[in-house]
């Protein structure tokens, strides 16, 4: 089947025509394409209870998933726990890819959120379309609903063994009116089939055969490739075009303006000039014959380098107060003994994998486009906004993600595809190279964080100031912004888990020079760095075993709640009712990963082997996870020699993929921890590929595991939480073992990294 | 000019430097082979010239005129080549993204080396980067498909 095929069948209305929603079958608001190899299903006029299960009269259900998949697995899970809740056959359900549409609730698929906000969601639909096919077998048979239940995908009335499969029942059920969300029954954990079962990814055979389909693989008969080359300086515009040598290659068929539009950036694609070719290559090779001279912009001057020896001087005066506890200034001066560091983590990229990609289609009744986007809904407001339409013009097709991170939350590419495509008058796929994905992305702040601590006489924390700097991201999307904001200091430097008298949280000014956007786990990153680094060097200090002083510095078993005053804390967008800051739970994930460690060896700084043991745990996106990592530092170089990780995160839906993620955030935290670092230059990005923006590779990857706490609490946070806790447990290692405290990442700095 | 891609003979009319990662992928709409740098840092674009593994989106289409090239799409014939096999065994992919690419220059590895250790692994594999982090999983896969115990515990099935 050819890739223009599957992208036809599944234009809304050309689907709704094709299966005219008469296939006889129980339709709960969603229409769905036969075949099953869909991307995208359209959303009926059923409420919004409804929108996620049908069942064939051929006896296969389709479950939409209307999140988008970037590796989480989140197109197994979601159906899994639907399937579950309607004792369906796994091996008769069919995934199908929810198109961008309100109805489905929010597909903003980041902050670790899926599986928590949808958990109970899901299973609702499950029961529901259950309910209703126990009814219309109940109907069938003139017996009572109560003495009919639904049993691998059939209906089963108990008294007289009689039975029907679920395709039989599909046209009768689809007449059943939708049941009342509250008389559904839900199954009890210990009925589950799949729930909490490491049921395998529904997208793997595809992916090692080369037939899924991803962003970048879009295709259509007489599609345009586009080619951007962008404005190197936030805010610089075009200030001369000589594209005469650009137009004279064979295959350019258009070149186009791209106007970035006023400040701040938000989602507004850049300025750039876009050559339009008949294929990639064309258009790569012609766009470097581009002779653009570009406008003087206010962040020309912006230097990396200085901005953070800036930031490291800032964070040293006394900043903003934001929360504060006791009276830290007294109780400094009557510590016996303090101790201060100062933190820095540069600019990162996400680097996703696959460079953001998005094809679009304008007629005069909207817009349809098809992308690897983490954010369906939020790229029907974007390209509504730049065309002149309203969001439901826009139809989004939700590819699969080759990596997402945060950065394809961001719908710039698709903007861009949709405004060209409009000027071309037929379909347009703009295609991002690494370099334009290095040196354009919504990048990771920079930051410098400064910690203070005094201790009485017993070794004992009796005050903690910190003090953050870095551009917040609300910077970037509103104008003026210019100190960290509430919520980012909320992921992990507000909420401490620590039981301190005097605890002061400050910040310092910082203003963004680049487009600043959230990269997984967000300012967790370095607000995890300082904080787990701080600690450490706190128990050096005091001389104490690093988990036994952190099991003394979490304190007692209780819920910490960090809201304080004017400071409201957010939890995630949580309630601290059902998702508590529980130090029980930190406690125990510490003492488990505290026992893969040889933690004797602090001290010693592995004088004869180089060796050592450092530890970090920290609780974010709700879920608790401890590392545990072993170095070896010798002669100028290091190299991590293995890597635990215990993680909290409630109920593991997949425990499978669960694992995945936390392997996988490790070798994300690696990555950063050991060489991530942008740079920039007079406002441009210095880095354009992965020789110079690097990521592990295999032969640095060392031995890793992962150990689930068993746990029945909500299903909270997966992606994000495993990557905090790596960079400070690679720093405290390097510590143990050398004595050499980093305090700068990324290691690679001061260490040769192998 | 004509090319052999997993078997079957095909005539371009195209420039005749342009990488066959775009050959493939704009030409013959085979999206198996992966776009990921277009500088030979990350192996996403990885295929077999006359059995050996090459980066798409550096070989010139004229360099393989006369040569078998054989894509993910070509590893066999229904997806069950024992690494493929592996790899859904030991559930590899995460975005999926790298994987066509590793697949191609693990495939290249064992057709040279039955049995690889893990130093060599590590080194056909090192041209290969996974942002999602699979590198467990694919070293157990390799290990999986040469036929070797994998008794470890890095990453695999619960
Ligand atoms: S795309 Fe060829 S090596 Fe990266
Ligand atoms: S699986 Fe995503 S990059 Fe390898």
């Amino acid at each position: 089947m050819s890739n223009n095929q599957t992208i036809e069948n599944v234009g809304r209305r050309r689907f709704l025509q094709l299966t005219g929603l008469s296939a006889g079958g129980l339709i709960l608001g969603t229409a769905l394409p036969g075949g099953g190899s869909a991307w995208a299903s359209t959303a009926g006029k059923a409420g919004p209870l409804n929108l996620f299960v049908t069942v064939h009269s051929d006896d296969t259900v389709s479950i939409v998933c209307h999140r988008s998949e970037m590796g989480q697995g989140i197109r197994t899970a979601l159906p899994q726990i639907v399937a579950d809740e309607l004792e369906a056959d796994w091996h008769r359900v069919n995934v199908v890819q929810g198109l961008g549409d309100e109805r489905y609730g929010s597909q903003n698929t980041d902050g670790s959120r899926s599986i928590r906000r949808f958990y109970d969601t899901m299973r609702t639909m499950g029961a529901s379309a259950r309910t209703m096919l126990e009814q219309a077998a109940a109907q069938q048979w003139k017996v009572p609903a109560d003495e009919c239940s639904a049993k691998n995908h059939a209906v089963v009335h108990t008294p007289s063994g009689r039975r029907l499969r679920f395709g039989e029942l599909a046209a009768a059920a689809a007449a059943m009116p939708v049941p009342d969300a509250q008389s559904l029954r839900l199954k009890d954990s210990r009925q589950f089939n799949y729930i909490g079962k490491p049921v395998a990814t529904v997208d793997a055979p595809d992916m090692v055969t080369g037939r899924a389909q991803f962003g970048q693989d879009v295709t259509f008969d007489n599609l345009l490739i586009a080619s951007i080359e962008r404005a190197p300086v936030l805010g610089s515009t075009i200030d001369k075009l000589d594209d005469s040598a650009a137009r004279k290659v064979k295959g350019v068929v258009a070149i186009e303006r791209l106007d970035g539009g006023a400040e701040p950036p938000a989602f507004k694609p850049l300025s750039g000039v876009a050559v339009l070719a008949h294929n990639t290559w064309t258009a790569l090779k012609a766009r470097k014959l581009l002779q653009i001279s570009w406008s003087a912009s206010s962040h020309d001057q912006h230097d990396s380098d200085s901005y953070l020896a800036d930031l490291q001087r800032a964070v040293l005066e006394p900043g903003t107060t934001i929360t504060n506890r006791g009276d830290v200034d007294t109780a400094e001066s009557s510590a016996s003994q303090s101790h201060q560091a100062t933190y820095t983590v540069p600019y990162l990229a996400h680097a996703t994998m696959e460079p953001p990609a998005a094809t679009a289609q304008v007629s005069e009744s909207g817009c349809e486009v098809w992308g690897c986007v983490q954010d369906p809904q939020s790229v029907q407001q974007q390209v509504a906004a730049a065309l002149s339409m309203k969001p439901e013009q826009v139809t989004v097709n939700v590819t699969l993600l080759g990596g997402g991170f945060g950065r394809k939350s961001k719908p710039d590419f698709v903007v861009e595809a949709a405004l060209l495509a409009k000027k071309m008058q037929r379909p347009v796929k703009v295609v991002w190279s690494r370099e334009d994905d290095i040196r354009h992305d919504y990048y990771h702040a920079a930051s410098v964080e400064h910690y203070r601590a005094g201790l009485d006489s017993d070794g004992h924390v009796d005050s903690w100031l910190q003090r953050a700097a870095f551009p917040s991201i609300s910077g970037t999307f509103q104008a003026g912004i210019d100190h960290p904001s509430n919520s980012e200091l909320g992921l992990g430097l507000t909420d401490l888990p620590y039981a301190i008298p005097n605890c002061r949280t400050e910040t310092q000014r910082a203003e963004y020079h680049a487009r600043i956007g959230w990269l997984r786990s967000v300012s967790n990153i370095q607000n995890a760095f300082g904080v787990c680094s701080f600690a450490d060097e706190l128990a050096h200090v005091s001389g104490q075993r690093p988990d036994s002083f952190l099991l003394q510095l979490i304190g007692p078993d209780r819920h910490v709640d960090p809201s304080q005053g004017d400071y409201k804390y957010s939890n995630y967008g949580e309630e601290l009712d059902k998702f508590p800051l529980d130090t029980a739970r930190l406690k125990n994930v510490l003492r488990r990963v505290a026992v893969k460690a040889d933690l004797n060896l602090r001290g010693d700084h592995g004088k004869n082997s180089g060796e050592g043991w450092g530890i970090a745990v920290h609780r974010s996106f709700l879920s608790y996870v401890g590392i545990a990592t072993k170095v070896q530092v010798q002669n100028g170089r290091m190299k991590i020699q293995e890597m635990h990780c215990v993680a909290d995160v409630g109920l593991a839906v997949n425990p499978d993929r669960v694992r995945s993620q936390m392997e996988g955030a490790m070798i994300f935290g690696m990555s950063l921890a050991l060489m991530g670092e942008i740079k920039m230059k007079n406002g441009a990005v210095s880095n354009s590929n992965f020789h110079d923006y690097q990521l592990l590779r295999m032969h640095q990857c060392p031995p890793l595991s992962v150990e689930l706490v068993d746990s029945d609490a909500a299903p909270a946070g997966v992606g994000e939480p495993g990557v905090p806790p790596v960079a400070p447990s690679i720093a405290n290692a390097v510590f143990a073992a050398s004595g050499q405290r980093i305090r700068e990442l990324p290691i690679s700095k001061h260490l040769q990294v192998s | 000019m004509q090319l052999s891609i997993n078997g079957v003979s095909h005539e371009f009319d195209i420039d005749e430097d342009m990488p066959l990662l775009w050959v493939l992928r704009d030409e013959l709409k085979l999206t198996g082979t992966k776009f990921g740098c277009g500088g030979g840092f990350c192996g996403a674009c990885t295929i077999h010239l006359d059995g050996q593994p090459m980066r798409g989106c550096l070989t010139p289409a004229r360099f393989a005129v006369g040569k078998q090239i054989t894509t993910i799409e070509g590893l066999s014939e229904n997806g069950d080549h024992p690494l493929q096999k592996a790899w859904v065994e030991h559930n590899v992919p995460q975005c999926g993204y790298c994987q066509s690419g590793q697949l191609m220059s693990a495939a290249a590895l064992l057709a040279t080396n039955a049995s690889p250790s893990d130093a060599e692994i590590d080194r056909a594999m090192t041209g290969n980067l996974c942002r999602c982090g699979t590198y467990p999983r694919i070293k157990a896969a390799i290990k999986t498909a040469a036929g070797k115990n994998v008794a470890d515990n890095r990453g695999g099935k619960d």
